[in-house]
């Protein structure tokens, strides 16, 4: 019987190690500095790189946690430390159904708020879309982390007299400031890889793009084009440029649990 | 809260500014909602409650249903569910009871790297290496001698709705197994004790104790799981094959609906035919609603029972 348990759990974690493996092999063939500094070059031209793509991950996934970021912290701080009525829980549900909500919709969510209006793929209605995913999660992750401070440690500051908003600020927020942390990295990470809300909001680009307001490229976007295409050496291109997107996803991963751990 | 004695101009600032925040992300989530609704008026005028059984797509017509879509995403996602649950439960299960104390964290550490693989990572990865290895060493063979049995009827091709069912699973492994871990976890030690110091075996104990403790929590955990599965899109559009037809064989190709919305949202002409995609996403999302509800409310009173030690 404890076999059968055994095979079970090597079975849920094989996959990890074949992804993983599969990605090196395959990935690892195409992986040349030009990947990273170039352009996508035509079908049947040799070389050619994802560098727009990259660039355009970074730019949509700052400009989303621009705005998300403190939308979300502050957001976390009212549910955590003034949210007792009916208007938190109903903040509560909101955000708990924003998380359930599949993340094509978000897509569709940006494409009919900002593409109808504004006539035009951008950057801008990417960064919409990836905000409805990216807030939700910062939210309750605040919250939460806000929770497990313990209420004499506030009582202690507002007995020494210190206003209420600077307890909150500088004793309450700042204890678990890196597990709010770590939720953020762990959101940003998620909204690295995300590539449906991308679909026909920021649309994608073969060129380098500086307007906000104009298609842009992103890694995700480029490994589905190649991937779906018929030709053999997107193909390779489309796992090099996974590699990159999981080596990105899975640091920051990595990098936000060292967060946590040297905190306790 | 606030407070009504001196120098609390600033605290009460300070409770507006976050709570206006907090308002925000009220009106992102109604504004959401209301966005949908709005756009898939006139698909609901123009098609009804007919939209949901008609199983005709046709762009060229202007006529829309979305029966094979909605088919699609329910028979792939059960079959994700059939595959992931036993797998999830038997791992959780070894991890819990039966793993050395040094396996758990690296294996619980591992599960959440698999969730947190970016779903075209998924697609990828299932274009090029499951879908080829499922149609050589299992389907092929399967429909040459079961091929009668309408649930393995061919010609295979590859991209199929079992080639998503078997995505989707590993997919959502990593969440049904965490929370069946905690369900686990809740049960209370001198429960097992019990079992174990009437002279009952091991297997008898986790028996009793998951028969009677468990399987709400983990039925919970099972909808957690399909809720995942409903509104999956890239992993998915890349291996089931796209094409708009409920058919019974699982070799067959399908679609789903958030498929359906990736594949033609972008090339949609006409209002009704953008319309009836965005009324597809409204359906999604009331599906996915109901079934995150139903999981939160199973487990909810799961953790009530566990607290009062029951």
């Amino acid at each position: 019987m404890k076999a059968l348990f055994c095979l079970g759990a090597i079975l849920v974690i094989l996959p990890l190690f074949l992804i993983l493996f599969d990605l090196l092999i395959k990935g690892g063939k195409e992986l040349k500095l030009t990947l990273l500094i170039d352009l996508p070059h035509p079908v049947g031209e040799p070389g050619g790189g994802i560098a727009n793509g990259i660039a355009g991950t970074f730019v949509v996934t700052l400009l989303t946690m621009l705005w998300s970021v403190p939308t979300a912290v502050l957001c976390g701080i009212y549910l955590a430390e003034y949210g007792k009525g009916k208007f938190a829980s109903a903040v509560r549900f909101a955000a708990d159904t924003m998380t359930g909500v599949p993340s094509i919709i978000m897509g569709i969510f940006g494409y009919i708020l900002l593409v109808l209006p504004m006539k035009r793929f951008s950057a801008w209605a990417g960064a919409a879309a990836l905000s409805m995913i990216f807030i939700p999660v910062v939210v309750r992750t605040t919250e939460e982390m806000l929770r497990t401070v313990p209420t004499t440690v506030r009582e202690a500051a507002l007995a020494l007299g210190i206003a209420r908003w600077k307890a909150t600020l500088r004793i309450t927020v700042r204890t678990v400031w890196p597990g709010i942390l770590t939720g953020i990295l762990l959101a940003m990470a998620r909204i690295l890889g995300e590539t449906a809300p991308l679909l026909f909001t920021a649309l994608g680009n073969q060129f380098w793009q500086t307007r906000l307001d104009q298609p842009m490229a992103a890694v995700p976007l480029q490994v589905f084009t190649y991937a779906i295409s018929p030709y053999e050496d997107w193909h390779d291109k489309a796992w090099a440029g996974a590699l990159v997107l999981i080596t990105m996803v899975l640091l920051i991963n990595i990098a936000a649990r060292v967060l946590t751990r040297e905190k306790r | 809260m606030a407070r009504k004695t001196g120098g609390n101009i600033k605290d009460l600032l300070f409770e507006r500014t976050t709570g206006a925040f907090a308002f925000l992300v009220l009106f992102l989530a109604v504004l959401l909602f209301a966005v949908l609704l709005r756009e898939s008026i006139p698909a609901l005028r123009k098609f009804g409650a007919a939209f949901l059984v008609t199983g005709t797509w046709d762009p060229v017509l202007e006529k829309f249903g979305a029966l094979p879509f909605i088919y699609g995403t329910l028979v792939s996602s059960f079959l994700a569910i059939l595959i992931a649950v036993p797998l999830s439960v038997g791992a959780a299960i070894f991890i819990n009871e039966f793993a050395p104390p040094w396996m758990k964290t690296p294996v619980s550490f591992l599960a959440e790297l698999l969730a947190a693989i970016p779903s075209v990572i998924y697609g990828l990865w299932g274009i090029f290496v499951l879908v080829p290895v499922l149609r050589d060493v299992f389907m092929k063979p399967v429909t040459k001698y079961l091929g009668w049995v309408p649930l393995f009827k061919g010609p295979v091709y590859g991209p199929s709705m079992l080639a998503a069912g078997v995505l989707l699973s590993i997919m959502i492994v990593p969440f049904i197994l965490s929370v069946s871990r905690e369900v686990l976890a809740t049960v209370p030690q001198r429960q097992k004790e019990a079992v174990l110091s009437l002279g009952g075996t091991r297997w008898e104990m986790l028996r009793i104790v998951i028969g009677q403790h468990c399987l709400p929590g983990i039925f919970g955990a099972t909808i957690l799981g399909l809720g995942r599965a409903l509104g999956e899109t890239m992993a998915v559009t890349m291996v089931i094959g796209n094409r708009p037809e409920a058919l019974l064989s699982l070799f067959q190709p399908g679609y789903s609906m958030a498929a359906v919305i990736a594949n033609e949202f972008t090339e949609a002409v006409g209002d009704v035919y953008l319309s009836s995609l965005v009324l597809i996403g409204l359906i999604l999302f009331a599906m996915t609603f109901a079934v995150n509800l139903a999981a939160k409310w199973i487990l909810s009173k799961m953790v009530a029972r566990a607290s009062r030690g029951i």
